[in-house]
């Protein structure tokens, strides 16, 4: 299943060896790791609380794979994500892209990523010593989802 | 049709989940947008939004022209922050 939304941790190394599956014509993986931080907006973040639109999340997520498939020649792909409570330093999310050359997994892997902060329905919100907040979304992560829409990609 | 609510959304309106009858009239997205913020204060400052508001009908990312019927599951949420 290329899209698993959970509150169990994963083993990325297990999850890509799982991937690969000793694929000989697999040249290349690329992963990305997304981690709880201790500090956001210069507070202390004391724990992260993630929720999400079951049933819609994984639409979204298919979705995101999906279209990357159009763009980068990918032999498989893999995206985790975690909901639930999680403190600093746990994983969050675990995105793993398989392609013959480094270019397209590289590429594929960073979309994935872009899309998913922008278009999956997930929302956090952290306990910091003043109480809890809901985390707010970054223009940043609009801007590095629409450069994806002026790049040919070819 | 189903009416979901999430997030800070969900806390301000006090409400995770209705079933309502499509108002008479209701035709779009943003038809039943303002049909639920003359429900009182609260309703209109929580959907007040604007760009900021996330909208999803049957699942799928949807825009202020998006047709709604009575079968619909449309919810509403704020911007997302996954990842």
């Amino acid at each position: 299943m290329p899209v698993r939304v959970q509150s169990e941790d994963f083993d990325a190394g297990a999850e890509i060896a799982r991937l690969r599956r000793g694929d000989p014509k697999v040249g290349a993986v690329a992963a990305f790791i997304g981690v709880a931080r201790d500090i956001n907006d210069g507070t202390a973040v004391a724990t992260l609380s993630l929720e999400h639109y079951p049933g819609m999340t994984e639409k979204a997520l298919d979705g995101i794979v999906a279209e990357a498939r159009t763009r980068w020649r990918l032999i498989d792909a893999l995206v985790i994500h975690r909901i639930g409570v999680l403190a600093p330093t746990d994983q969050i999310v675990l995105v793993a892209v398989t392609s013959e050359h480094r270019g397209d997994a590289f590429s594929a892997c960073e979309f994935i990523m872009d899309f998913l902060k922008t278009r999956a329905p997930f929302w956090k919100r952290e306990t910091t010593p003043e109480g809890a907040r809901w985390v707010e979304a970054r223009t940043a992560d609009d801007q590095a989802a629409a450069r994806w829409k002026a790049t040919d990609v070819g | 049709m189903k009416l979901l609510y999430f997030a800070r959304l969900r806390e301000d309106l006090g409400c995770a989940e209705e079933t309502i009858a499509l108002p008479p009239g209701v035709e779009t997205v943003e038809g039943l947008r303002a049909h639920l913020m003359a429900r009182g204060s609260i309703w209109q400052q929580a959907l007040a939004a604007g760009g900021a508001l996330g909208v999803a009908v049957n699942l799928d990312m949807a825009r202020p022209d998006t047709p709604v019927k009575q079968d619909d599951e449309v919810a509403f949420f704020p911007p997302v922050t996954g990842g």
